[in-house]
């Protein structure tokens, strides 16, 4: 029986009409979608489309402005997440909603027992627990923080949350980004198994190769509108990345190029930051060359991101620019040396909401001649610069005064591309540099890192996204557990062989499990 | 309920919603007012009348007002930077010391001399003075809260200590008092026989100063910086202790004035009541200001007014006059709330 | 020598247990503020107005149970606007604090002075007596320190129990620490944020007036001006330096009350040499000092001071 059979039999979920608007922004238009027991569904679209708003809906985070939802034939009240649990819907959070610092068994049991009972059935709680992890292979220990845990052990406790519950309907937003491609693969067989139990999944994703790997059914958001809603098996890939996008899509890949002399290096680099440890760092970044750094979240780029911004300075081993060592770094000094920083959160390391788009553009360089003398700055100047950038990186934003913070995803990393590229610079560090953007903005940002490029910029490019990795570096390294592979070259190797990098294979030694 | 962040902010909102916000603060002492039995018209026509119904009570409410522009000024440009500097009464007193340490003939020197050595050195010492919970703060990560408002008490049992000790006045009967400050280190009256004093002048010099800081200087544009997203600012390079230490340096200083001004202006020596809680009140006048440096002006006078009028008032109505520390602390807190709603739409759904 | 015999005495620690009381009570109100995420700078103001609420009930006829109820719910009513202010509104948690203490404390004067315009002196009450705990008070030293206390004192200790198996053992105490931890995770298990912050804002200000009214009900026998001292101010130092736990608290708030027990015997043994201010500086230098050395390792609750905004994007 395929979902659609079944769907006209047992629907355990109905979504009509449902209408949101953010101020201006139209979220979700008028989205109508039907679940069946048992049914995976792919919720496909761009980032920026209403996937998670649509969501985010049904689980009761935020109120439609119309529409209605029904769960098994009753309607659901609106604005719950209380409501929507009980009626046996469990969502699995892009960003983990988990207090670190707590227990597994505390993060599982929050607001199932009785919140005035004067003691809480702990003992039952694990047994339960242990069961369910024997049941569908998510094994955990009950006791550990949920700091020491790794991404993917955390994702297995989100999952645990809505089973616990008796979830009958189980939304997942974006739940490979975390993963390597192995265990993504682990993940949708995980699935399957729920499906078959008579679970019913909604799948958020904007990637359509998982969505046909995992799901029997897609519906597609795009602007907010569902705009398709059909079966996976009769749909080609190109027709589902057309009804997504809205037109078709080139997307920017790195031509050959000759490499350069090294500009940047990291030799034997030791640094520590909490848990997180940088272990013998080693990598040249050469002129006209991309090099790409992939890994699971969490296994030490941030660090070496923050060495190379200046943030971060190391223990031992040295850090060369065009073969000296650097020493005393700081964020002032790499951009004095001509380093572009584009940071991995536009929002908390990027930019300052609160302040203008002028006061923004002119973040690393307020203190330069053309912008200020003797301590005071010259706004008159820093106005033409910002007009400048909001004119050649197309920033569309009601003006230089306009704040930051009413700007979309898109301009707001154009904003940030302008600051930091403005002058041509040498190196360039992009840390996730297209997370969250929609498909235009990505080439937009893909099209400026490989312009520089072809400058003969050296690149360092740290994404999640194999996909990107592959279609622009030159040449890839996989860090795990604060290790940094031997680039290998873009030609030799395949997004299954960094995924098995990412997992740890290859790490002398060190191959402890990976999720 | 959740909130909504607006757009854009119209005008009639930027000022409709401050003054109900006063409207609510006032209607909330009203009914304090009847409570004592007396009619709230009558209580605050009184005050209007006691805080600016003559020549007397107008200058008098600048008097009063000047050591509030300093503790409000003090206060609006640490908060800019979110450096929470609760400790304005702690620096106010550290300026006053210095001005009794040094104006008392320790220095004999001219008055365009000698005003310059105690004004700076009066700011010193406040600046000191918040630069070690600022450095605790950058240091080793201690709240500044906590460590100003304890040093507050620190320092105003440093200072019952030094009356009761080196610097008690032989001649003050045994009340713990400094000796009077030479009439070289005397700010001079602004108007012969009344109490307003040059001070007032300095402290609008100041707000100006301070103003031009905020506006133009790379200072200023770096502390709103590090106040409203410290790890953006540091991440583009943004020193930002530095920053930290230079706003300390500057509000301490700010604070600093408050007590030289009290103790060269007006009462001419240092005693244990020179501040009524001008450091707390300096707070309110710069919430009340929205952290505007020129604002802070004329919150200043405002909350002064409320001061001098109350007591005026409760002489004469019977009404407690602490009544003008009720009405200051409900304007600040409905104030910030209406800050807020300038800001966000509260919808119900 | 004289200054190391005086630790050994029982009567030291009694006193110790009897500064230490009110600081108990207002110490477990601020940290269970701060487990739901919550600063609450109200404390200062919270301890006047309950000192001086509970003080009045007594003084117009009301019993001295009744006097520590009427002071637990002013500041009760106290929390609720700081919560109100800061959770759904989520204005600064700094300045709306300040505020709350400038309010309670400033309406708690004006109130006084309303009730008894004329009076110079405070007038008294009859306060709560200290009682022995049968047998128990038969150990030596310890009996006399810790078991001849007033009944607040017992209450004290008995608090610090109490919220340690409400915050560790119950389903509500894992709500509120986890919404001090990720507000969002309390959202996402159906559970309103809002209403657990209210609520242990309102809690915890409750204990803060009746650590309050413990200086008017059984530490002194009179309310007047200044009176709470910068008390409210260390028991947000002693939540630091308990790291957030009700027992290290109360061991921080004992040692904090015995070494200011200490300090006013010291005072006496070298009464004249020493400017006895110097003493009296004493214990906030040694809050200052206690938060340098704790401020490294502790373990913030990773959500305190930060607002939580209902579907905000």
């Amino acid at each position: 029986m395929t979902g659609e059979e079944r769907a006209g039999q047992e629907e355990v979920l109905r979504l009509s009409g449902v209408t949101k608007r953010f101020g201006a922004l139209l979220a979700n238009d008028n989205v109508s979608l039907r679940l069946a027991r048992g049914e995976i569904v792919g919720l496909l679209g761009e980032n920026g489309a209403g996937k998670t708003t649509l969501m985010n809906i049904l689980f009761g985070h935020y109120v439609a402005d119309g529409g209605s939802i029904e769960v098994n034939g009753e309607p659901l009240t609106p604005g719950s997440p209380g409501a929507a649990l009980k009626a046996g819907i469990g969502m699995v959070h892009q960003h983990f909603t988990l207090a670190d610092n707590l227990p597994v068994l505390d993060n599982i049991i929050l607001g199932t027992e009785a919140l005035f009972a004067l003691s809480s059935n702990r003992r039952g709680a694990r047994a339960r627990i242990a069961q369910l992890g024997a049941d569908f292979g998510l094994a955990i220990n009950p006791n550990a923080a949920v700091s020491s845990l790794s991404v993917g052990e955390r994702q297995r406790v989100e999952i645990l949350k809505a089973l616990y519950r008796n979830a009958r309907i189980l939304i997942l937003d974006e739940p490979t980004a975390v993963l390597t491609p192995q265990e993504s693969a682990a993940l949708f067989d995980t699935l399957k198994r729920f499906s078959q139990t008579g679970l019913s999944i909604i799948f958020i994703s904007h990637k359509l190769g998982e969505i046909m790997a995992a799901c029997s059914r897609v519906a597609i958001l795009r602007s907010g509108k569902l705009v398709a809603d059909r079966s996976v098996e009769s749909s080609t890939r190109g027709e589902l990345a057309e009804l997504m996008v809205g037109h078709k899509v080139a997307s920017a890949k790195a031509e050959p190029q000759e490499a350069g002399p090294v500009l940047l290096s990291l030799e034997n680099v030791l640094a520590r930051r909490g848990s997180l440890a940088l272990e013998d760092v080693s990598l040249d970044l050469k002129a006209g060359q991309i090099l790409g750094i992939a890994g699971v979240s969490g296994n030490g780029q941030s660090l070496l991101a923050d060495m190379v911004s200046g943030l971060l300075p190391p223990m031992s081993g040295a850090l060369k620019l065009n073969g000296a060592e650097l020493w005393h770094l700081s964020p002032a000094k790499m951009v004095a040396h001509g380093i572009a920083r584009i940071p991995e959160d536009r929002h908390t390391e990027g930019l300052i909401g609160d302040m203008s788009v002028t006061e923004n553009v002119v973040l690393e360089s307020y203190r330069s001649s053309r912008i200020s003398r003797r301590g005071f700055i010259d706004w008159a100047k820093a106005l033409r610069f910002a007009a400048d950038i909001i004119e050649s990186y197309d920033v569309k934003c009601p003006g230089p005064e306009a704040k930051v913070r009413l700007l979309s995803g898109g301009n707001m990393q154009k904003l940030i591309l302008g600051r930091v590229m403005s002058n041509a610079p040498s190196i360039v560090l992009a840390n996730q540099p297209t997370r969250g953007l929609d498909i235009g903005a990505v080439n937009y940002v893909h099209e400026r890192l490989l312009a520089a490029r072809r400058r003969g910029a050296a690149i360092l490019l740290i994404s999640e996204d194999l996909e990107e990795l592959l279609a622009l570096s030159d040449a890839v390294s996989v860090m795990f557990r604060g290790q940094l592979s031997a680039p290998v070259t873009r030609a030799v190797t395949t997004i299954a062989a960094l995924g098995l990098m990412m997992a740890g294979q290859g790490f002398g030694g060190e191959m402890r499990h990976a999720s | 309920m959740r909130l909504e962040s607006r757009s854009t902010r119209p005008l009639a909102l930027l000022v409709g919603y401050p003054l109900i916000a006063l409207l609510f603060a006032s209607l909330f002492c009203a009914m304090l007012v009847m409570l004592a039995g007396a009619s709230p018209f009558s209580v605050f026509g009184l005050m209007a009348k006691g805080a600016a119904g003559s020549q007397f009570a107008f200058l008098e409410t600048l008097t009063r007002a000047t050591p509030l522009i300093f503790t409000g000024l003090a206060a609006a440009v640490a908060f800019r930077a979110k450096l929470w500097n609760i400790g304005g009464e702690a620096q106010l007193y550290a300026g006053a010391v210095m001005t009794a340490v040094l104006g008392t003939g320790a220095l004999q020197l001219p008055t365009p001399l000698l005003l310059p050595i105690l004004i700076i050195a009066a700011m010193l010492a406040g600046a000191v003075m918040l630069s070690v919970p600022a450095f605790l703060k950058t240091r080793f990560g201690v709240d500044e809260v906590v460590t100003t408002l304890l040093f507050n008490f620190i320092m105003i049992l440093f200072v019952s200590m030094l009356l009761e000790g080196v610097l008690k006045d032989p001649a003050g009967l045994g009340w713990p008092q400094s000796k009077k400050v030479i009439s070289e280190a005397v700010l001079p009256k602004l108007i012969a026989g009344k109490r307003l004093h040059f001070g007032f002048v300095i402290a609008l010099a100041a707000a100006l100063a301070v103003w031009i800081i905020d506006r133009k200087s790379a200072l200023g544009y770096e502390m709103r910086a590090v106040g409203f997203n410290a790890k953006a600012a540091r991440f583009a390079g943004i020193p930002v202790n530095r920053v930290l230490a230079k706003t300390a340096l500057l509000s301490g200083g700010l604070a600093g004035l408050a007590g030289f001004s009290e103790v060269a202006g007006l009462k001419g020596n240092l005693t244990l009541d020179l501040s009524p809680g001008f450091g707390y009140t300096g707070i309110v006048v710069a919430m009340l200001a929205m952290l505007h440096p020129l604002g802070v002006v004329a919150a200043a006078i405002f909350v002064a007014a409320v001061f001098v009028g109350a007591d005026a008032m409760s002489r004469s109505a019977g009404v407690p006059s602490y009544i003008a520390q009720v009405m200051v602390a409900a304007s600040l807190l409905s104030m910030v709330t209406a800050m807020m709603l300038t800001r966000f739409r509260i919808r119900w759904n | 020598m004289q200054a190391i015999e005086i630790l050994f005495t029982a009567s030291l620690w009694a006193a110790a247990i009897r500064i230490a009381s009110p600081l108990i009570f207002a110490t477990l109100g601020e940290l269970i503020c701060e487990r739901a995420g919550v600063l609450n700078l109200g404390i200062e103001g919270i301890m006047t107005a309950g000192a001086f609420s509970g003080w009045l009930t007594v003084y117009l006829g009301g019993d001295l149970w009744l006097g520590v109820a009427v002071a637990a719910l002013t500041g009760a009513l106290f929390g609720l606007l700081h919560a109100v202010l800061v959770v759904p509104l989520g204005l600064s948690q700094h300045v709306t604090g300040i505020g709350i203490t400038l309010l309670a404390s400033s309406l708690s004067y004006y109130i006084y002075r309303l009730a008894l315009p004329e009076v110079t002196s405070p007038p008294k009450i009859e306060p709560f007596q200290s009682w022995s705990v049968p047998y128990l008070f038969d150990i030596p030293i310890i009996g006399e320190a810790l078991f001849r206390q007033t009944p607040l004192t017992y209450l004290a200790f008995a608090a610090v129990a109490l919220t340690a198996w409400f915050l560790y053992r119950t389903p509500l105490g894992l709500a509120v620490r986890t919404a001090g931890e990720n507000p969002m995770a309390v959202e996402a298990q159906g559970i309103d944020v809002n209403r657990i912050r209210i609520g242990a804002v309102i809690a915890g200000s409750a204990l803060m007036g009746v650590g309050g009214s413990f200086l008017t009900l059984s530490a002194f026998n009179s309310f007047f001006f200044e009176m709470v001292n910068g008390r409210g101010w260390i028991c947000i130092a002693l939540v630091v330096f308990g790291s957030w736990r009700p027992g290290k608290a109360l061991l921080g708030a004992v040692l904090f009350g015995a070494f200011d027990a200490y300090q006013l015997r010291l005072q006496q043994l070298a009464g004249g040499y020493v400017p006895y201010q110097l003493f009296l500086m004493l214990p906030f230098v040694l809050s200052i000092i206690a938060l340098v050395i704790m401020s490294r390792r502790a373990a913030y609750p990773q959500a305190l001071m930060t607002p939580y905004r209902r579907g905000e994007r």
